[in-house]
């Protein structure tokens, strides 16, 4: 009998010949990431009585969650983060100029296929998408990898999901993820690794496939995957000269499950107020005013996600009753839409840019709703108070989605605004 | 080990930004504050009425969203002593574990019992006593009830390089 991808890398990573679902093994991962929690996990790792960190390499520490520091009290915790990275000498430190950590993990040449990563970041399954097992971890955890460089995982079952169809207009990789979301339930692949296979997918490029991978988590997965192929190798290729070996999936594998979606016919997708799983098509709620609009973040801030809102926004004014903010994904893609002319086509248009980092996704500054606002946003959370607001409404869909309805100031299917 | 105490009855996919709301998640450091805001964008009355080892009962997928640890420390420094669910998040699981706060996974204790009602958990026994019965669970593993038994992961990891050390 075969083994799937889950199985083989958890065998390989606990030093053992083969392990079967269920089973509970002690792993060593590759890298661990951990970003304006930093501070907070340092105080954890001191309470456990050493000083040094076992392996300062395989550490990564991105901030993104508060950049710049909105607060006396933001500015403090950064400085301890900085403090600490000097002390131990971590040389992937990634400070407020750099990006959202999912966006720059990959870019910096961190996220290998066939890597185990863990993050103290439930959206840390994103790196599934370059065949990496990646998933989130708690703050203490992550404490104590750093003093003894190990922590216990369970052998997940696999959930396949295979995607076939042709792709219709209007319609992307994050109306395909919410879909599926919706379809199959905020627990609806609980402790599952999902692995995201089919014609959709190897047509995907890569940005498309870290969308996935990014919202497997709000499925209640535990890791995303798709298997590399040479779209993978080629991204990486221009990263990282770190060698690397592909781990798939066998073909005989057992899976628990496999799911089977045809997109042909599929309608752009909109996650409504209060949860990710409560999905309907975009036309069961054209017309529902908006008051900001948001495109970027972990799950939509890159270049291909610019260019898709700078194509339906060029040379039109967006609603004056709607604030448009873009958060590029990191400063690699701001740069990069900066000389595509995408920036000066979205300032036009009224769209205000914003400095690459999770900006107003959880709350924390830049953005926050007032009592009674509805936010459509191209993030991947909408619970109640997600914002910072719990009296405020947010909507979840494509980046297309986002941008034709911050021309009308109302949710607007793209399907009738399309070139 | 046992624990008794009043129920707090909640609903399926209790997420962690009711439960303790991202925007405190880097203002707010002391546990004993964040208790104060545990549940806040799901039940205002909780924090200020929660009594020591009061018992929160819910649906599926219990914890679901963030990674945030408070999540966790929240319920537990407000005096919470177990979480009976249908279901639990994954991270929410190893979080609350590592905090030293038990849970129970027992879906059809979760339909016999209801909000204000006090319960009784054994968990050497794996049983849960409720109004309408005794309902049994499955223990949890012996390497997470290691953890739970040290007082959560940072004494655990603590007891564990000292053995090396030793050694």
């Amino acid at each position: 009998m075969g083994k799937t991808f889950a199985e083989k890398i958890l065998a390989l990573k606990s030093g053992k010949k083969s392990v079967v679902t269920g089973e509970i093994v002690t792993v060593s991962p590759d890298i661990v990431m951990s970003h304006d929690n930093t501070a907070a996990i340092a105080k954890k790792f001191k309470q456990i009585g050493i000083n040094k960190v076992k392996y300062p390499e395989k550490i990564v520490i991105p901030l993104d969650h508060c950049v710049p520091a909105a607060t006396e009290k933001y500015a403090a915790n950064h400085k301890e983060i900085r403090e600490f990275v000097q002390e131990q000498k971590i040389e992937n430190f990634y400070d407020i100029n750099t990006g959202v950590c999912h966006q720059i993990l990959p870019e910096k040449g961190h996220v290998l296929p066939g890597s185990l990563i863990l993050g103290a970041d439930s959206h840390t399954t994103t790196y599934g998408a370059f065949g990496a097992f990646s998933t989130g971890i708690g703050r203490s955890e992550v404490a104590s990898i750093w003093a003894a460089d190990e922590i216990w995982l369970r052998v997940p079952e696999t959930i396949k999901i295979n995607i076939e169809g042709d792709i219709p207009p209007g319609i992307y990789p994050k109306d395909i993820i919410l879909h599926i979301v919706g379809d199959l339930g905020a627990d609806g692949a609980l402790y599952r690794a999902v692995e995201f296979s089919g014609k959709v997918i190897r047509k995907m490029d890569i940005s498309g496939r870290m969308t996935l991978c990014n919202m497997a988590v709000e499925m209640g997965a535990k890791n995303g995957y798709v298997q590399p192929d040479e779209k993978t190798i080629e991204w990486l290729s221009s990263r990282t000269n770190k060698k690397y070996r592909v781990i798939k999936s066998d073909a005989d594998a057992k899976f628990e499950k496999i799911i089977n979606y045809d997109i042909s016919k599929l309608e752009p997708q909109i996650a409504c107020p209060h949860t990710v799983d409560n999905v309907r098509p975009v036309s069961k709620v054209v017309g529902t005013k908006i008051n900001q609009a948001l495109i970027g973040t972990c799950t939509n801030g890159r270049i291909e996600d610019l260019k898709i809102a700078s194509e339906i926004l060029k040379g039109k004014r967006i609603s004056n009753k709607v604030r448009l903010l873009i958060f590029p994904a990191s400063m690699e893609v701001y740069t990069e839409a900066m000389e595509l002319g995408i920036l000066r086509e979205l300032v036009r248009s009224g769209a205000v840019i914003m400095n690459p980092g999770c900006g107003p996704c959880l709350g924390a500054h830049e953005g926050a709703l007032a009592p009674g606002e509805v936010c459509l946003s191209t993030a991947n959370r909408n619970f109640k108070g997600r914002m910072g607001c719990k009296e405020a409404e947010i909507y979840l869909a494509s980046p297309a989605t986002v941008a034709v309805s911050s021309l009308y100031g109302e949710i607007t299917d793209v399907r009738g605004n399309l070139k | 080990m046992s624990i008794k105490g009043k129920v707090w009855k909640y609903g399926d996919d209790v997420n962690t930004d009711v439960i303790f709301p991202g925007k405190y998640t880097y203002t707010i450091t002391d546990p004993k504050e964040m208790a104060l805001h545990a549940l806040e964008d799901l039940d205002s009355k909780f924090a200020k009425e929660v009594k020591k080892e009061d018992i929160i009962v819910a649906g599926r997928n219990f914890g679901c969203g963030s990674s945030r640890e408070q999540a966790a420390t929240c319920l537990k420094y407000a005096g919470v002593g177990v979480i009976v669910a249908k279901s639990f998040s994954r991270i929410f699981f190893r979080n609350a574990i590592n905090q030293g706060l038990p849970l129970v996974q027992c879906k059809e204790a979760v339909e016999n019992i209801s909000s204000g009602e006090t319960i009784a958990i054994d968990f050497e026994k794996g049983e849960l006593s409720c109004k309408k019965g005794v309902f049994k669970f499955p223990p949890l593993p012996e390497s997470v009830l290691g953890i739970l038994k040290d007082g959560g992961l940072i004494p655990h990891i603590k007891k564990i390089l000292k053995i090396e050390k030793g050694e």
